[in-house]
């Protein structure tokens, strides 16, 4: 059989980036999980695991990691929500400074917002502490939980809330029968962008917080500071599949609730 | 509005009205509506129309002619800027599309992505209200069982009984529009409002479909209507077909007589392929047009009025060489349209369109025969232009935004003007610097041995102009006036009522 010649492809162009990731990515992962299962004898063990959940104060680190993240979270989408939809509806949409006053904070490093969030917070005393960490969360991810709203709600097709009406249902009632099922892809969508961010940031928190905020992820990080690479990649492993847990719930919600009407918001 | 063939669907309407169906009952009356846009347009100009219980109406038009605007006014999508619209006598404008008795069928249907074919049929249903004198306040919900009863005998009606579950994602076009009618229908409406509902069907379904509606309507008896662009879908569908451009209604009346009797040259035009050929109104039944007197049907003209005159492709009788009719033609193209020919004939520097069932081969010679019965008149709609102007100056008459030289013999400047302009008095240019205002082509219709061009100046005022020159639609175009031709008259300042 005859060689085909050589033919450049299009995807010769992933290269450069699989590079980067195999580099980056794929031999950390590989690194966390060898360095997670690697007993102090070198051999394959459960031990760092033993280890580090034996520590009634790590277990209760996952907790408040989960009850921050859920808290800042659920916060953000109370706030967002009602907001994206008064932007999604006319005319508010007609004056494009509004929605870049929620997006322009994107554009500054989240370090310098936090930093000014925090002389903001020190006028108000609560520069420290629980609250603040919370307050710290909410305001670096909220574009990240209002822009996937907001686009769904753009994107939903006047005629279904024409159709509600017409059928006999008031404006309230199209919200809950219509809008609301319609906008839930988004609402997953900006729920999982913000959990996942926030499951497992501990720099907010640190500049923030205090020690009752001491996350899982500050947690790792300690650990890795004092050498303990076991016990490090121990947590990093149980974070990650916590991670991948809280995406496939919000996969399965998604596929269940919705095909999405127009316009899929990319996960 | 006629309605002498309606018996049968009327005597439908009674019953389902408790005995209300009196004479001359319209279910809804549309008065004095004017509908204009956030943009300043015009959509529906002081329009006024009773349509009756139980009639199939089609509101038809060509696309931005304010069809679907007066649908969704009824709907209550839209408020008019003035106006009002009563069903059953009642003042509906004040009150919100979720209470109006009437339910629509929306163009791309609109079915909920979320819900499945049953509840999306259900939607309604699980909204309303019935009567039930043993209830609170005389109304009660719908139970399950009622529901699904009702919901279930929808599906029946549009032949998807099986397809409850299913996801509307899944369903074909037809099937979607189907879900999208029973929907509408199962909340039981007074009037059914449906827009250009069968525009996504691919031919074949699209006759289907206008078969079962209109079988619907005879069964249910409610009132129907219905918006499209295609002339023919109005035709076969409707008791009665409301013809509209610009926001103006152009003709009421039934399928065959917008056919036969179009009011004036657009809905000729629109309705289907004609001949429009200007002609003058000698007197009494006699016609002269392209160089020819023939006998007509016609009479009540004035004496040498300016017409009109619409013949139809099929009712052209062509024969074999010249002499055998009123005019000596030779064919300059023949086409087979599936069950007759359609060829142009060139006859007196007229291109006409002739239908039949015989062919006749290009640069054949042939003779055109019409009947007095296939000559339909109609009166020109406008014969000169009319605007209110000032003398601006000596012979400067400023109108439309723009000033003009026109001789202003009589008047001193500062006076107010009426001003005349004939139609052949206009001229365009091609390049908009080159006319004192610009405007836009918005229609151009062959007349025979000129074209009457329709523009729309930038001052928002209408220019008829005739033309040997054909211009496109949506060009834009410079205007210039022979000032020698434009009339002038004082201008009194009185309230001018226009003649509806």
């Amino acid at each position: 059989m005859r060689k085909k010649p050589t033919v450049f492809r299009p995807t010769a162009f992933s290269f450069p980036y699989l590079a980067v990731t195999l580099v980056f990515v794929i031999v950390p992962l590989v690194l966390i999980l060898v360095y997670a299962f690697k007993g102090e004898d070198g051999a394959f063990s459960f031990g760092n695991f033993v280890t580090v959940f034996s520590d009634p104060e790590n277990v209760r680190s996952f907790g408040k990691t989960i009850g921050i993240a859920a808290l800042s979270t659920a916060i953000c989408l109370v706030i967002a929500y009602p907001v994206a939809f008064v932007l999604a509806s006319s005319p508010f949409d007609r004056i494009p400074i509004l929605s870049l006053l929620f997006v322009i904070p994107m554009w500054i490093n989240f370090m310098l917002r936090i930093f000014a969030l925090q002389s903001l917070l020190d006028v108000i005393g609560i520069n420290q502490g629980f609250w603040a960490a919370i307050i710290g969360m909410v305001y670096d991810f909220f574009p990240y939980m209002l822009l996937p709203i907001y686009t769904i709600l753009k994107n939903i097709d006047k005629s279904y809330l024409e159709a509600s009406r017409d059928l006999g249902a008031n404006s309230t009632k199209t919200f809950l029968k219509i809008t609301l099922p319609l906008s839930l892809p988004g609402v997953i969508s900006g729920i999982s962008m913000m959990f996942m961010p926030v499951f497992s940031s501990y720099a907010i928190t640190k500049m923030m917080g205090d020690m009752n905020t001491s996350v899982i992820g500050a947690k790792i990080a300690s650990l890795f500071e004092a050498h303990d690479f076991g016990g490090g990649s121990a947590l990093s492993f149980v974070l990650l599949l916590l991670v991948i847990a809280v995406m496939l719930i919000g996969k399965l919600a998604t596929g269940k609730t919705v095909k999405t009407p127009k316009g899929e918001i990319a996960q | 509005m006629t309605s002498k063939n309606n018996a049968k669907d009327n005597d439908v309407a009674v019953k389902t009205t408790n005995g209300s169906g009196k004479k001359n009952d319209n279910i809804i009356e549309i008065k004095g509506i004017t509908k204009v846009f956030e943009d300043g347009v015009t959509v529906i100009d002081d329009l006024n129309l009773g349509i009756k219980r139980g009639q199939f109406v089609t509101l038809l038009g060509p696309s931005g002619c304010g069809k679907t605007t007066l649908l969704r006014l009824i709907a209550g999508f839209e408020t008019p800027t003035e106006g009002e619209i009563y069903i059953e006598g009642v003042p509906i404008t004040a009150i919100p599309p979720y209470k109006r008795p009437v339910n629509t069928v929306f163009q791309k249907y609109a079915l909920f992505p979320h819900l499945n074919v049953f509840k999306n049929v259900a939607f309604g249903l699980k909204l309303k209200r019935t009567s039930d004198p043993t209830a609170k306040g005389g109304l009660r919900k719908f139970t399950k069982v009622e529901i699904k009863e009702k919901v279930d005998r929808a599906l029946k009606l549009v032949g998807l009984e099986d397809y409850g579950h299913r996801d509307v994602n899944s369903l074909s076009g037809g099937q979607q529009q189907r879900v999208a009618i029973a929907r509408a229908l199962v909340c039981e409406p007074k009037v059914l409002l449906l827009d250009e509902p069968l525009g996504a069907l691919d031919l074949k379904m699209r006759k289907e479909m206008q078969k079962e509606l209109k079988k619907m309507h005879e069964d249910l008896g409610i009132t129907f209507i219905f918006v499209t662009h295609d002339q023919e879908e109005a035709l076969t569908m409707s008791d009665v077909v409301v013809v509209m451009n610009d926001g103006v209604i152009q003709q009421i009346a039934r399928p065959k007589k917008i056919y036969d009797e179009p009011s004036n040259a657009f809905v000729a035009d629109f309705i289907g392929e004609s001949n429009i050929i200007s002609g003058i109104m000698e007197k009494d039944f006699s016609i002269s047009f392209l160089g020819k007197t023939l006998k007509c049907v016609d009479k009540g003209f004035e004496k040498n009025e300016r017409i009109d005159v619409v013949i139809r492709p099929e009712d052209i009788i062509i024969k074999k060489d010249h002499g055998n009719g009123h005019f000596d033609g030779i064919v300059s193209s023949t086409v087979f349209k599936g069950t007759y020919y359609e060829m142009e004939v060139m006859a007196n520097d007229y291109e006409f369109t002739v239908q039949s069932q015989t062919e006749f081969p290009k640069d054949a010679k042939v003779s055109l025969e019409i009947l007095p019965d296939s000559i339909h008149i109609m009166k020109k709609m406008l014969t000169i232009n009319k605007f209110i102007g000032e003398v601006v100056g000596e012979n400067l008459v400023s109108f439309c935004d723009g000033e003009f030289e026109i001789p202003t013999e009589g008047f001193e400047e500062g006076d107010k003007v009426l001003v005349f302009v004939p139609f052949t008095a206009v001229e365009l240019t091609d390049d908009e610097e080159d006319g004192v205002i610009g405007a836009n082509v918005t229609q151009s219709v062959y007349r025979g041995t000129y074209y009457q061009v329709q523009i729309f100046t930038d001052s928002d005022d209408d220019f008829y102009i005739d033309t040997a020159d054909e211009w496109d639609m949506d060009d834009r175009v410079g205007v210039k006036i022979d000032g020698n031709k434009v009339r002038l008259e004082r201008y009194v300042e009185e309230k001018e009522k226009e003649d509806a």
